[in-house]
C-alpha cells in the first residue's frame, strides 16, 4: 500500500463527524450478494451506492451487503431501511437507477415507486 | 449460468467465508504468463467444514442457505476452472477454516477474464470492516498487496471503513495498486 500516510489525515478529519454519525439512527441500504445476486449484476449496483453515498458525503447512510433475499429471479435486489418507516424493496436494480434512488428516496424521503417490488409484481403480468 | 468474470467468483466465494464466521480472509491471485497459468485462492479461519459437508459441497444440491435448496457458487467455480484447462481444490479442517484454489490456463478460450478485481475488493473490504482481509496479487515478477490490518492500525477502532473519505481512499488505493501491475488477464 502506497498512500497509507494519507489515512492519518483522513482519520483526524473524520473523527468529529464519526461521533455525530454514532448518535443518530441512520438509513441502511442493503444489497443482496449471494450467488444469484452477484451473477445478476449486484456488484456494480453495490459499488454505485457506495460511491454515491461517499460522493454526497451521506454520513447517516450505511451501505451493506447481505445473502440471498429469497426472490432470485428479481435480483439484483436492494432493501432500504429507515427508522420509523416501512422497508422499501427495489428489484432488478441497475447502476443507472442508483442516482435516482439516492436523490429521491435517501435524500428527499420519497421512494421511487416505479422501481419497487410491489410495482414490478403488479405490472409484469 | 456462469459468472462473467473470475473476480465475481472471488466475490461469491468470499461470501462463504463471511457466513462461516471468518475473522481473517486471504485472497491470492498469481499470474504466470510464461507458464500460461494462473491461480486464485481464498483461505479463511472460519468454522470450516466436516468431511461429510466437504464431500458434498461441490454438488449443486448442497447449500447452507435457507431460502432455497441449491447452492451454485462452488460448483460453478469448479466447473469454470476445470473447463479452462485448470484444476480445483477445496480443503478444510472443522473449526480451523477452509481453503479453495482454482487454477486456469491463461490462454484457454473458455477462461473468463479476471474482470473488475478492484471492485470485488472494494466492496468486500468496505462492507466487512470487522473482518481482516489480506489481498496478494502477483503478476510474473511484480506484486501488489493490501492488508486491512495495516489500514485499521492507522485509523484506530473509531473510524469505520465505510466513512466516505475512507471508502474512497480504499477504492483509489486498490485501483492504483492493481493498475500498476497492469495484469491484463
Amino acid at each position: 500500500m502506497k498512500s497509507i500516510q494519507e489515512l492519518e489525515a483522513i482519520r483526524k478529519k473524520t473523527l468529529e463527524s464519526i461521533n455525530l454519525r454514532k448518535d443518530t439512527e441512520g438509513t441502511r441500504i442493503v444489497v443482496g450478494m449471494a450467488t444469484c445476486g452477484i451473477a445478476a449484476g449486484a456488484r456494480p449496483v453495490l459499488t454505485a451506492f457506495m460511491d454515491e453515498a461517499a460522493k454526497r458525503n451521506l454520513q447517516h447512510v450505511v451501505v451493506a451487503q447481505t445473502g440471498c433475499i429469497g426472490v432470485c429471479r428479481l435480483e439484483p435486489i436492494v432493501e432500504v431501511y429507515q427508522p420509523g418507516k416501512e422497508k422499501v424493496t427495489y428489484v432488478k436494480v441497475t447502476p443507472d437507477m442508483v442516482g435516482k434512488i439516492v436523490t429521491e428516496h435517501i435524500v428527499n424521503g420519497n421512494p421511487v415507486t416505479g422501481y419497487t417490488i410491489g410495482y414490478y409484481e403488479a405490472h409484469s403480468k | 449460468m456462469m459468472m462473467k468474470e473470475l473476480s465475481l467468483h472471488i466475490l461469491d466465494i468470499v461470501q462463504n467465508s463471511i457466513v462461516a464466521g471468518a475473522t481473517l480472509i486471504e485472497i491470492a491471485i498469481k499470474v504466470d504468463h510464461a507458464g500460461d497459468w494462473m491461480a486464485i485462492s481464498v483461505s479463511d479461519n472460519g468454522r470450516g467444514m466436516d468431511k461429510v459437508l466437504l464431500s458434498q459441497v461441490e454438488s449443486p444440491f448442497t447449500t447452507s442457505r435457507t431460502t432455497r435448496k441449491v447452492g451454485l457458487g462452488i460448483p460453478m467455480f469448479k466447473a469454470g476452472a476445470e473447463g479452462a484447462g485448470g484444476s480445483f481444490t477445496i480443503k478444510s479442517t472443522p473449526g480451523k477454516g477452509a481453503y479453495i484454489e482454482a487454477t486456469y490456463q491463461i490462454s484457454h478460450l473458455d477462461r473468463p477474464p479476471l474482470g473488475d478485481i478492484a471492485g470485488t475488493l472494494y466492496v468486500t473490504v468496505v462492507c466487512n470492516d470487522t473482518i481482516d482481509i489480506v489481498f496478494r496479487y502477483t503478476v510474473d515478477d511484480a506484486g501488489y498487496s493490501l492488508d486491512t490490518r495495516e489500514i485499521r492500525a492507522v485509523l484506530g477502532e473509531d473510524v469505520p471503513f465505510n466513512t466516505p473519505e475512507v471508502s474512497q481512499w480504499i477504492k483509489n488505493e486498490l485501483a492504483e495498486g492493481i493498475h500498476s501491475l497492469n495484469g491484463g488477464v
